[in-house]
C-alpha cells in the first residue's frame, strides 16, 4: 500500500463543509468535529452555570426550585468534564498529533470516527434527561451513594440511570480515543522523530492518554455497580445493608483525581507550543518538561484519596495520600518553572494565543497554591464542602484548562482553517475572560473561608456580597463567549488568507499548508532536530508580529 | 542554515507504511489491560466486601459449589491450550489443522457457558441475596458475557479462514482473538479462586 494520493487544498472534497457532518475518518475532520461539538456543549454547561449563578445572586430561593437546582450543578459539572474539557482536548489532539509526529493519519481511523460520534450521544442522553417525568441526576457529578441510589420516583429509567448510562458511553469513547492516540504517538512517529523530539504537546497527550486507559475502567466498573445498586436492588453500596458506599468513593476517585491530569496535562502541552512561539526562545528545559508529564501521571494514580479526608478515611491512610499529594506538586513546579524561564528576557509577542497562555499560567499558580493547601489534611478539614473547594478547582478547570484550550484554538486557527483570526477580537475576549473568571470564581475562596457550603440554592444573607460579585463576573463570562464565536465564524468565513506559518513557528504542523491536505505531508519528512529551536537560525527569530 | 525538517529522505518510507495489523498488535493488548482495569475494580470491591462481611452466604448455605466450577476451570484452561496449537498450526501454514483446533476451542468455550448456565439455574440463591448473590451473578455475568463474546470472535475468525488465501501469511486477527482468549481464561481463574476457593 505505496500508492498514497495527495489531493491539493483546492480540491472540492477539501473545502466542503459538509464533510464535518460527515462520517469521515480524517483526524482533522474528526478534530475539528470534537471541537466544535465540545464548544456547543460547552454553551449549554456554562448556561446552567449562569442560572446557578442567577439563583446564588441572592440568599433566597428565587430563580428555580431545589430539585432542580440540584439537577442544574449536576448537569452543570458533568457536562463541563465528559463534554467540555475532554473532547474539546481529544478534539485538538486528533487534530495536531498526526501533524506533530508526521503521520498521514492515526493508527485506527473508524475507532477514531466512532469515538467521536458517541458524544453527541452522550449530551443528548443527558439533555434529554431533564424531560423525564423524575427529572435529570440530582446527585451532583460524583454520584456518590447512598444519595444517587434513592430513585424516590421509582421509575426504571430515571435520571440516575440515563446519567450512568451516559458516563459509561463516555468512557467507551475515551477508551477507543485513547487506544487510538497511544498507538500513533508510539508507532507512527515519521523517521527521525524519536521520542525526545516530539513537541512537549505530544508528550503530555501521551500521558494523559496513558491515564485514560489505566484508571478511567474504574469508574466504569463503579458506574456498573452503581447501576446494580439502583436498578437491580443489589447493595454493594448501601450502607443500610451489607455494602459500603466508601468502596465507591474509593473506585471513582482512582478515576477522577487522574482526570483532573488528563485534563490538564494537555493544557501544559499548549502553553509548551504557545510560549516558546511568542518568547521566540527555546522552551527551558525541554527534556524535563517531557519527562514530567509522565512522572504527573504516575504519582497522580496515588494520590486519590485526598478527596476522602473528610469521609471516615482511617488517619494513617489520609498521612499517606496527603504525602503523595504534596508530591505532585514538584512535577508540576517543574513545568510552571520550566514556563517561566522561557518568558525570562524574552521579547514577548502579546498576541491573542500568548496572552491566554500567559493568563492561564498565572491561573493555574494561584490554582497550585490552593491545591497545595487543600492537600493538607487539617485545612481539608476546614473547607470541605466548602466553595473553597469549588473555587479552587474553577481555577484548574476554567482558568487553566478552558483558557489553554482557547490559546490552542487561536494559535493553530490559521492552521486549521487557512484563515488569520482577528486580533483585535480575541483580545477582547481575552480581557473579558479572565476578568469575568476572577470576578467568578476568586470570591469563593473568601466565601469558602467564611464556612459557605457548596450545593445549596439559598444560603445566610452574610455571604451576600462576595456572591454578587461573583455573579456579575459570571455574567461577564457569559459574555465573552460572544466575541469569540463572532470572531471565529466570521474569520472563518472571510479571514484574511494564513501562510503555512504564521507564527514562524517550529514543529512538523508548520511545514505542511495551511489547511493541510488530505493526508498532511506531501512527503513525510524526516526529522533531525529537537523541537523549539528558536533563536537557532536566523529565519526563525523573524519577529511573529511582522506578518 | 540547518533547517529541522528535511523532507525527501528515502527513510520516509519506512515508518507510515508499516501495515495497520502492526498497529492492532500494539493497540490490542493495551485495550485489553485497560479493560482488565474493570475486572480488577470489582475483584477489590469483592475481596474488601468480603473481608468485611463475617456472615456471607445466605441461611442454609455453606459454600459454591467447586467440584462442578471445578470442571469447567478444566475445560477452560484446556481450550487456552488447545488456542495455543492452533496458533502454533497457522504459524506453520498448516491452515486444515488450525481450523480443527480453532472450532475445538470454541466448542470448549460454548460447552463452558452452558455448564456456566446450569449452575446459575440450580443456584441455591438469587441476585437478591445479599452480597453473596449479588457478587455471584455479577462476576460470572460479566465474565460469561467476555466468553460469549470470544466464541463470537473465534467463529467470526474461522469464517475468515475459509476464505482462500486469507491467512497465508498469519493473520494480526487471529493473535488479537487467541490474546483475548487467553485473557479472558486468566481472568477466569482469578475468579474461581476467590469466588470459589476462598
Ligand atoms: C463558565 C463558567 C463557569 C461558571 C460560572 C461555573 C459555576 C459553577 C457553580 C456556581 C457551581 C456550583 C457550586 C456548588 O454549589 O457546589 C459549579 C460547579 C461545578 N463546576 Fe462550574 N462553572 C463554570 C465553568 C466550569 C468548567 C469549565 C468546568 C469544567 C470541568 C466546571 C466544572 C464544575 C464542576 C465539576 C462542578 C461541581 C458540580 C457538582 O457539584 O456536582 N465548571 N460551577
Ligand atoms: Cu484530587
Amino acid at each position: 500500500m505505496t500508492n498514497i494520493s495527495i489531493k491539493s487544498a483546492s480540491e472540492p472534497e477539501q473545502t466542503d463543509w459538509k464533510r464535518y457532518f460527515s462520517f469521515s475518518t480524517d483526524h482533522k475532520v474528526i478534530g475539528v468535529q470534537y471541537l466544535v461539538t465540545a464548544f456547543i456543549f460547552f454553551l449549554f454547561g456554562g448556561l446552567f452555570a449562569m442560572i446557578i449563578r442567577a439563583e446564588l445572586l441572592t440568599p433566597q430561593l428565587d430563580v428555580v426550585n431545589r430539585s432542580l437546582y440540584n439537577g442544574l450543578f449536576t448537569m452543570h459539572g458533568t457536562i463541563m468534564i465528559f463534554l467540555w474539557i475532554f473532547p474539546a482536548n481529544v478534539g485538538l489532539a486528533n487534530y495536531l498529533v498526526p501533524l506533530m509526529i508526521g503521520a498521514r493519519e492515526t493508527a485506527f481511523p473508524v475507532l477514531n470516527a466512532i469515538a467521536f460520534w458517541l458524544i453527541p450521544v452522550v449530551g443528548i442522553l443527558l439533555l434529554f434527561s431533564f424531560f423525564l417525568p423524575s427529572g435529570t441526576a440530582q446527585a451532583g457529578w460524583w454520584s456518590y451513594p447512598p444519595v444517587s441510589i434513592q430513585n424516590p420516583s421509582g421509575h426504571l429509567i430515571n435520571g440516575e440511570f440515563i446519567w450512568l448510562l451516559a458516563v459509561t458511553i463516555s468512557g467507551v469513547s475515551s477508551i477507543m480515543g485513547g487506544v487510538n492516540l497511544v498507538t500513533t504517538i508510539v508507532r507512527m512517529r515519521a523517521p527521525g522523530m524519536t521520542f525526545f523530539r516530539m513537541p512537549v504537546y505530544v508528550w503530555t497527550t501521551l500521558s494523559a492518554q496513558l491515564l485514560q486507559l489505566f484508571c478511567l475502567p474504574a469508574l466504569t466498573g463503579a458506574a456498573i455497580l452503581l447501576l446494580f445498586d439502583l436498578s437491580l436492588g443489589t447493595d454493594f453500596f448501601s450502607p443500610f445493608k451489607q455494602g459500603d458506599p466508601m468502596i465507591y468513593q474509593h473506585l471513582f476517585w482512582f478515576y477522577s483525581h487522574p482526570a483532573v491530569y488528563v485534563m490538564a496535562l494537555p493544557a501544559f502541552g499548549v502553553f509548551s507550543e504557545v510560549i516558546p512561539a511568542f518568547a521566540r526562545k527555546p522552551l527551558f528545559g525541554y527534556k524535563t518538561v517531557a519527562v514530567s508529564s509522565l512522572l504527573i501521571s504516575g504519582i497522580s494514580t496515588l494520590v486519590w484519596a485526598h478527596h476522602m479526608f473528610a469521609s471516615a478515611t482511617p488517619n494513617w491512610m489520609r498521612m499517606l495520600f496527603m504525602a503523595t499529594s504534596m508530591l505532585v506538586a514538584v512535577p508540576t513546579g517543574i513545568k510552571v518553572f520550566a514556563w517561566t524561564a522561557t518568558v525570562w528576557r524574552g521579547k514577548l509577542h502579546f498576541k491573542t494565543p500568548m496572552l491566554f497562555a500567559l493568563g492561564g499560567v498565572a491561573m493555574f499558580l494561584f490554582a497550585g497554591i490552593t491545591g497545595v493547601m487543600l492537600a493538607a489534611v487539617p485545612f481539608d478539614i476546614h473547607v470541605n464542602n466548602t466553595h473553597f473547594v469549588v473555587g479552587h478547582f474553577h481555577y484548574v478547570v476554567f482558568n487553566t484548562v478552558s483558557m489553554a484550550i482557547y490559546a490552542g484554538i487561536y494559535y493553530w486557527f490559521p492552521k486549521i482553517t487557512g484563515r488569520m483570526y482577528s486580533e483585535g477580537w480575541g483580545k477582547l475576549h481575552f480581557w473579558l475572560t479572565f476578568i469575568g473568571a476572577n470576578l467568578n470564581f476568586f470570591p469563593m475562596h473568601p466565601l469558602g473561608l467564611q464556612g459557605m457550603v457548596r450545593r445549596i440554592a439559598s444560603y445566610d444573607p452574610q455571604y451576600t456580597g462576595w456572591n454578587i460579585v461573583a455573579s456579575l463576573g459570571a455574567f461577564l463570562l457569559g459574555m465573552s463567549t460572544l466575541p469569540f464565536i463572532a470572531n471565529m465564524v466570521s474569520s472563518w468565513l472571510r479571514g484574511r488568507k494564513a501562510p503555512n506559518n504564521p507564527w514562524n513557528a517550529t514543529g512538523l504542523e508548520w511545514t505542511t499548508s495551511s489547511p493541510p491536505p488530505l493526508e498532511n505531508f506531501e512527503e513525510i519528512p524526516t526529522v533531525t532536530l529537537e523541537p523549539y529551536s528558536y533563536g537557532e537560525s536566523h529565519r526563525l527569530t523573524t519577529d511573529p508580529s511582522s506578518i | 542554515m540547518e533547517s529541522p525538517l528535511d523532507s525527501g529522505n528515502s527513510l520516509s518510507k519506512n515508518l507510515n507504511s508499516t501495515p495497520k495489523r502492526d498497529n492492532l498488535a500494539f493497540g490490542f493488548p493495551i485495550f485489553l489491560l485497560s479493560e482488565s482495569i474493570i475486572f480488577v475494580s470489582f475483584f477489590v470491591t469483592y475481596a474488601l466486601l468480603r473481608w468485611k462481611n463475617s456472615t456471607w452466604f445466605p441461611p442454609g448455605v455453606s459454600g459454591l459449589d467447586i467440584p462442578r466450577a471445578a470442571i469447567n476451570t478444566v475445560i477452560l484452561v484446556s481450550s487456552s491450550i488447545v488456542l495455543y496449537f492452533a496458533e502454533r498450526a497457522i504459524a506453520r501454514h498448516k491452515l486444515v489443522k488450525f481450523r480443527r483446533l480453532w472450532l475445538l476451542t470454541a466448542a470448549l468455550g460454548v460447552i463452558f457457558l452452558i455448564g456456566q448456565v446450569i449452575e446459575w439455574r440450580n443456584m441455591p440463591f438469587g441476585l437478591d441475596a445479599g452480597l453473596a448473590g449479588a457478587t455471584f451473578y455479577l462476576l460470572t455475568g460479566f465474565h460469561g458475557m467476555h466468553v460469549f463474546t470470544g466464541v463470537v470472535l473465534l467463529l467470526y475468525m474461522y469464517g475468515r479462514s475459509l476464505v482462500p488465501g486469507n491467512y497465508n501469511a498469519g493473520h494480526q486477527g487471529v493473535s488479537a482473538v487467541s490474546l483475548f482468549w487467553h485473557f479472558v481464561d486468566v481472568i477466569w481463574i482469578i475468579l474461581f479462586m476467590l469466588l470459589y476457593i476462598w
